[in-house]
C-alpha cells in the first residue's frame, strides 16, 4: 500500500543503508587493524610474519567473500552519503545570514560529507600505495635471511631457486610454486616518506570525527536509543573513534620514525 | 524591587514584503527596553515605533503568548526560540540579553516553510502531515467509551505524555542543518504508537506521514541532536529511533 516502500525510496531506509554499512565497515576497520599491528614487530621476523598475512589475505576464500562485500560497502556507503548530503542542502535553499549550530550539535555530527569525502580520497591513494602495487606493482620478492633464496607463498624457502619476473619460483628449470611478494618492504619505503605519513595521520583524524559521530549514529539511524542501552553505546563509540583511527596513525609516524 | 536597568538594543531584523520579494537584513535601534518585558513585547514595541513613523510593522506569528499554542517562531542569534532552553519565543525575556547586544531576528528557514512575510513562515506543511495519520479513528456516535476505560501502563502512558507536548512549533526544523522535521513526526507518531488505542492504524500512520514530510520537502535526518537542544517542550530524539523501528517493521510487514 505504501509508495515510500522499496529499497531506497525514503530518508530513513537510505539512513538504515547508511547504518549497516558503517557498522560493517567499522568491524572491517577493526580487523584490518590487528592485521596491520603486525607492522611493529621488526626484523626478519617481523618481515615474514607480515609477508605470510598478505598472502593469506589475497588468497583466503572467506577472506575474498569478506573483501567483495567491503568494496561493496564502501561504494554503496559513499553513493549513499552523496544521495542524502544533497538531499540535506536541498531542504533549505535559503540560509540564514547569522546562525550559531555550534550551541545545539557537534562539529563532527553537521561535517559528515566532508569527512567522508577526505576519507574517500585517503581510500583510493590507499588502495594504489600497497593494494595495487601488490597486485601489479613491480614488487619485489621475499627472500631468505641470507638474501640468497627466494621463499614460497607458504613460506619455505626454496634453497638455490630463481623468480622470474612473473613471480614463479624456478629450481633446476621446473616451476615450483609461486614467490612470496615482499608487501611488508614496500610499506617501510612507502613509510620512509614524511609526506604519505602526514596524509595517512590526517586522513585518520578525520576518520576518528567521522567516527565520534557515527558510532552512536548508526545505532539512532536502526532504531536502537534508549535510556538504558545508549549512554553505553555512546561510550564506545567515542572509545572506537578515538582508540582504532589513533592506532592505525600510529602505525605511519613509528614506522617513519624506525626508518630515519 | 528595584527597577532593573533598561537595555539600548541594536536589532537586525529580516524584512520581505511577500514570498516572492527579495528580503534583506535591516538595521533598528531600540532604546529603554525593560528586561522585564517578553521578548514579543520588545517588538510590539518597535512595531509602534515603526507604525508612529509610518513604516510598516514587522509580521511575525504569535498567538497565546504563554508557551502552548506554537504559533511563535523566529530564529533569535542564531538558534530558534533563541539563547535559552526549553523555552519559546514568547516566553523569551529580554534579561536573557546584555545591554548593547545586536540581536539578530530571522525567520525559520527551510524549503517547506515559505516565508510569508518579514518573519512569518507558512508552517501549514505539519497540518498536511498531521492529516496524513496523526489521529485514531473512532466512531463519535454518541455511545463513546470512556478514554480511561482502557488500563495503560504508566510508563508507555508518561511517554506518550511527553511525546504529546509537541506544540509544532518548527523549532527542530529551523535548528536541524538539513531541515528535517523527523523530531516533529516522530513525536506525532510516538504519541500513538505508545497507546493501545493508536497502535490498531499504526503502521499506515508511520508511512504516511514519513511519507508526505519528504513529499513537503524536509530533508533526512542526520542525528545531529540539534532538534532536541532547541525543542522548547523537550522532546526526546528516542522518538525519532522509535520512528525508525516503527517505519522499518511497518514497511517490511506492510
Ligand atoms: C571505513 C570507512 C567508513 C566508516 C567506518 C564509516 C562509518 C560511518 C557510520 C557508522 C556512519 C553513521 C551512519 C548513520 O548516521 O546512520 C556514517 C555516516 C556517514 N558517512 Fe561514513 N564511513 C566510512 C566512510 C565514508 C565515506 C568514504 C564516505 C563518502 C562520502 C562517507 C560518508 C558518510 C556520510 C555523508 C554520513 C552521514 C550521512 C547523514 O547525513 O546522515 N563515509 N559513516
Ligand atoms: S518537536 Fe519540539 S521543536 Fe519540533 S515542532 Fe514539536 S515542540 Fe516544536
Ligand atoms: S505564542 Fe503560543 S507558544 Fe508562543
Amino acid at each position: 500500500m505504501s509508495e515510500s516502500k522499496g529499497l531506497l525510496k525514503s530518508h530513513i531506509v537510505k539512513k538504515y543503508w547508511m547504518a549497516f554499512t558503517g557498522l560493517f565497515l567499522m568491524l572491517f576497520l577493526t580487523g584490518h587493524l590487528a592485521g596491520n599491528l603486525q607492522l611493529f614487530l621488526t626484523g626478519y621476523e617481523g618481515q615474514l610474519q607480515f609477508n605470510e598475512y598478505a598472502v593469506f589475505m589475497t588468497t583466503n576464500p572467506a577472506v575474498k567473500l569478506l573483501s567483495y562485500v567491503t568494496y561493496i560497502s564502501i561504494l554503496f556507503h559513499a553513493i549513499d552519503g552523496i544521495v542524502i548530503s544533497m538531499a540535506n542542502r536541498k531542504a533549505r535553499p535559503d540560509g540564514y545570514a547569522y546562525s550559531k549550530p555550534g550551541k545545539n550539535s557537534p562539529w563532527s555530527s553537521r561535517n559528515m560529507g566532508i569527512l567522508g569525502t577526505i576519507i574517500l580520497v585517503y581510500i583510493v591513494v590507499h588502495m594504489q600505495n600497497f593494494w595495487y602495487e601488490y597486485k601489479f606493482g613491480k614488487t619485489e620478492f621475499m627472500m631468505s635471511e641470507d638474501g640468497l633464496s627466494p621463499l614460497l607463498q607458504d613460506g619455505t624457502i626454496a634453497e638455490g631457486a630463481t623468480v622470474t619476473s612473473t613471480g614463479n619460483v624456478m629450481l633446476a628449470g621446473e616451476n615450483i610454486g609461486v614467490a612470496m611478494k615482499d608487501l611488508y618492504t614496500i610499506v617501510m619505503e612507502g613509510f620512509a616518506n614524511p609526506i604519505l605519513v602526514v596524509f595517512y595521520v590526517l586522513a585518520m583524524i578525520a576518520m576518528g570525527f567521522h567516527l565520534i559521530h557515527g558510532f552512536q549514529s548508526a545505532f539512532q539511524s536502526i532504531g536502537l536509543r534508549n535510556k538504558k542501552y545508549s549512554p553505553a553505546i555512546i561510550k564506545i563509540g567515542y572509545a572506537f573513534a578515538v582508540i582504532v583511527p589513533l592506532l592505525f596513525a600510529i602505525i605511519p609516524v613509528y614506522l617513519f620514525i624506525m626508518a630515519a | 524591587m528595584s527597577a532593573a536597568k533598561k537595555l539600548n538594543l541594536t536589532l537586525k531584523v529580516w524584512r520581505q514584503k511577500n514570498g516572492n520579494a527579495k528580503g534583506s537584513l535591516e538595521t533598528y535601534p531600540l532604546k529603554d527596553i525593560s528586561p522585564d518585558s517578553s521578548f514579543l513585547e520588545m517588538l510590539d514595541i518597535l512595531n509602534s515605533e515603526l507604525i508612529n513613523k509610518g513604516d510598516s510593522p514587522v509580521s511575525f506569528d504569535h498567538d497565546c503568548r504563554e508557551g502552548i499554542c506554537g504559533s511563535c517562531s523566529l530564529y533569535i542569534n542564531g538558534e530558534p526560540h533563541g539563547p535559552s532552553r526549553l523555552v519559546t519565543t514568547c516566553q523569551l525575556h529580554m534579561r536573557s540579553f546584555e545591554d548593547g547586544e545586536t540581536i539578530y531576528i530571522e525567520p525559520f528557514r527551510a524549503k517547506a516553510f515559505p516565508v510569508i512575510k518579514d518573519l512569518m513562515v507558512d508552517r501549514s506543511a505539519f497540518d498536511r502531515i498531521q492529516h496524513a495519520g496523526g489521529y485514531i479513528s473512532v466512531n463519535t456516535s454518541g455511545n463513546t467509551q470512556d478514554a480511561n476505560a482502557i488500563p495503560i501502563e504508566k510508563e508507555d502512558a508518561d511517554e506518550a505524555f511527553y511525546s504529546a507536548a509537541c506544540i509544532g512549533c518548527g523549532a527542530c526544523v529551523a535548528a536541524c542543518k538539513n531541515a528535517s522535521a523527523s523530531l516533529f513526526v516522530a513525536a506525532k507518531v510516538s504519541q500513538y504508537a505508545l497507546l493501545p488505542q493508536g497502535k490498531i492504524e499504526a503502521k499506515d500512520r508511520v508511512l504516511n506521514m514519513v511519507k508526505q514530510a519528504e513529499k513537503e520537502g524536509f530533508g533526512p535526518c542526520s542525528n545531529t541532536g540539534a532538534c532536541e537542544v532547541e525543542c522548547p517542550k523537550g522532546i526526546s530524539i528516542e522518538n525519532i529511533a522509535r520512528m525508525n523501528r516503527e517505519f522499518l517493521s511497518a514497511s517490511i510487514s506492510k
